[in-house]
């Protein structure tokens, strides 16, 4: 008998009629058919340039074991029953103009069956600049919403009960300062810390690598994660405390293979950061969680999804020795490609998401964003979110792929690229390691290069028209396609730049130097920030003065831009 | 080699980390024979207009997607304007809604490139625009 990697007991005997099969299938079937009709090109390959074979079989599934869902290694999903059980949740990235725009944002996203909400902040919020500060002229409130301080935070939860609804913050080099300000609100509200759920991305390693928007250097970006580390860990137990993100280094242009290893390498950089910072491993990895994008090759990203938890299971219990199966489970958060979108005859974005969303489930997400059609153009439109909502809907209600768990497990193909993909990331894994790990890598501008090499290759395909994008370099229109757009109302950042004026004005001056100087003094010593920051954004302390104190101590970030 | 001696600095306004589009024109510029210096992120118009009239370049490609255009790219063609570099061509590309475009025209933006414009067509306006200062074409 021969065990097949994964788990499929077939004898010698059958596999040597199957492959006899093939050959005769080769030659009679195959061969005349290609003589008559020649295939439509000489090589296929994925949107990442993955060669794909004509056809695959049992003799292709020499890797590893799937096994069963629910168990490591996690290759058929998290759970036994998958969205028998629970279906994902449905969070769309919102966030625009002031608090109060978006906390209106998210009512009507709620109303509408959204499940989860999920935070866009601003770029002046992202880089830990006030709304009036210089550097922040023109992109208040333009693609996310800006948050100053406590006061900002507490209009955009209103009337969210935060006991009961878990938010997902995308805010990384300031993320330490935006998880004080939730907890903060929170504890106003009379609800602890211990019972409010959600997620914060900060990770700073795929800034570095892919959506540079920083602060600090990034060994001390990385002492500020271990802060939020240890303190969730013991006063927030439910928050997920970092979004391992993959999505922005595949929008850089990544392949999916590079997505997924720099993510999974930076996830190991994080483990030993937590480790390094006296954590068992086992009180912190459950709550880590992944951020991965899902473009178009549609059976490349299911594949893409089904390596990593099996990646990660594996780093996790061979490499990290955790024996809570919790800390094996790559729990993942997806979002459509905005990369992808078009901004020729726009309304195709509708179905190109709705392909990526059936990709993510049959990946199986545990929440997913499906981007709106209009967003090459603007923020979307209240409709142009309602169609991407309903797209997840109709996917969820009407599709019937909720009801099998991991309904392509087994497929010879996904199977066999499943494989593939696990084995190239690997690759990266070990190169990586072996360059010191993924800050380091960093620093040798490593992964920036990489990612470089292949966005210029993928577009030098596009030109040749060896890729084909339909409505830009195929099936072009003449006339326009105009469709609807949002419009910013142009009066936000002076009314945010007045509000964040008057906080200052308002607030106990003498408590707030005392925050800001407590503050500066942990993080000179070396001490974890973190209930400094809360003490900080209590006194009303902006955040633009809290990162200030960063630049002040660790000194600011200047990248070595590289082509 | 085409203009071998047209430089152009390709440059990141604004806060947005999004360089994809920015390093490939770049990189396509270079390709296509012309000096590229590029500024890397995060640059205010005070630094992009003091690069460009120390690198005495010709063109300024300026990449954007954060929406801050309307606000960003004027200020640069005015101080260069002001520093008497207005003859330097300056051109964009980003999340540029259509209905912006000639308000940035008007500012003095040689052209707007917008999501799907290929590498093919903004080396051709370049070769076809911008010409060495100074030299009359």
């Amino acid at each position: 008998m021969l065990v097949l990697g994964w788990g499929i007991v077939m004898d010698q005997s059958s596999l040597a009629r199957f492959r006899a099969a093939r050959e005769r299938w080769a030659r009679d079937v195959l061969g005349p058919a290609l003589a008559r009709q020649p295939e439509r090109a000489p090589r296929f390959s994925t949107v990442s340039d993955l060669e794909i074979a004509r056809l695959y079989g049992p003799d292709d599934l020499a890797g590893a074991d799937p096994g069963l869902p629910g168990e490591y290694p996690f290759t058929r999903g998290i759970h036994p029953t998958m969205y028998r059980g629970r279906l994902w949740t449905m969070r769309m990235f919102a966030g625009y103009g002031t608090a109060e725009d978006t906390n209106a944002r998210f009512h009507y996203l709620l109303a509408q069956g959204q499940t989860g909400l999920s935070v866009a902040f601003d770029m002046p919020t992202l880089m830990g600049y006030d709304s009036d500060h210089a550097r922040a002229l023109g992109e208040v409130g333009r693609e996310g919403v800006a948050v100053d301080s406590v006061e900002d935070m507490d209009l955009l939860l209103r009337d969210v009960p935060l006991d009961r609804i878990t938010t997902s913050m995308t805010i990384n080099a300031p993320a330490n300062v935006l998880l004080a300000m939730y907890v903060a609100v929170a504890a106003s509200r009379g609800i602890s810390p211990a019972t409010i759920g959600g997620t914060i991305q900060a990770d700073m390693l795929k800034e570095f690598i892919a959506q540079k928007e920083w602060i600090v250097p990034p060994r001390p970006s990385m002492k500020l994660i271990q802060d939020l580390l240890v303190y969730c860990t013991r006063e927030v137990p439910r928050w997920n405390t970092i979004s391992i993100s993959g999505y922005h280094i595949r929008e850089a242009g990544s392949t999916a293979v590079q997505e997924l290893a720099f993510t999974l390498a930076d996830g190991i950089a994080y483990v030993e950061a937590g480790i390094a910072a006296g954590l068992d491993v086992d009180a912190f990895a459950p709550r880590l969680s992944f951020f991965f994008d899902v473009h178009n090759d549609f059976f490349e990203e299911i594949a893409k999804f089904r390596a990593a938890r099996r990646m990660w299971a594996r780093i996790m219990r061979e490499r990290f020795h955790a024996r809570n199966p919790r800390s094996w489970m790559l729990r993942t958060h997806a979002q459509t490609a905005g990369v992808s979108l078009t901004a020729q005859q726009p309304m195709n974005n509708i179905v190109r998401t709705a392909i990526q969303a059936l990709a993510a489930v049959l990946g199986g997400c545990q929440s997913l964003h499906t981007n709106s059609m209009d967003e090459t153009y603007a923020l979307p439109t209240e409709d142009a979110v309602t169609v991407a909502l309903r797209t997840q809907q109709i996917i969820a209600h009407e599709a019937g792929v909720t009801h099998t768990v991991d309904p392509l497990g087994g497929a010879y193909a996904v199977e066999a690229l499943t494989d593939r993909i696990e084995a190239e990331a690997d690759a990266y894994i070990r190169k990586i390691d072996d360059m010191g790990g993924m800050l380091a890598a960093i620093e040798r501008g490593y992964p920036m290069r990489e990612i470089a090499e292949a966005s210029y290759r993928y577009q030098q395909q596009l030109e040749r028209g060896e890729k084909t994008v339909v409505g830009v370099n195929a099936f072009a229109q003449d006339e326009p396609s105009p469709i609807p757009l949002h419009a910013m109302d142009p009066d936000v950042e002076r009314r945010q730049v007045e509000r964040v004026r008057r906080v200052r004005a308002a607030r106990d001056a003498a408590a707030a130097a005392r925050a800001r100087d407590a503050l500066r003094r942990v993080t000179e010593s070396g001490g974890n920030t973190m209930p400094a920051i809360v003490d900080a954004v209590r006194a009303r302390v902006t955040l633009g003065e809290i990162c200030q104190v960063f630049r002040d101590v660790y000194g600011e970030y200047r990248e070595q831009a590289v082509l | 080699m085409v203009e071998p001696h047209v430089r152009i600095l390709v440059a990141k306004p604004g806060l947005d980390g999004h360089d994809r589009g920015a390093k490939i024109v770049a990189r396509a510029l270079r390709d296509a024979g012309y000096e590229v210096i590029y500024t890397g992120l995060h640059q205010t118009p005070e630094m992009i207009v003091a690069a460009a009239v120390q690198e005495d370049v010709d063109a300024i490609g300026l990449s954007i997607l954060s929406g801050a255009h309307n606000v960003l790219l004027p200020r640069i063609t005015a101080m260069l304007h002001d520093q008497g570099a207005g003859d330097i061509k300056v051109f964009c590309g980003g999340i540029i809604p259509d209905a912006d475009i000639p308000g940035l025209r008007e500012a003095g933006i040689a052209a707007v490139f917008t999501p799907g414009t290929s590498l093919e067509q903004i080396v051709a306006w370049v070769r076809d625009n911008v010409k060495p200062r100074g030299v009359t074409a």
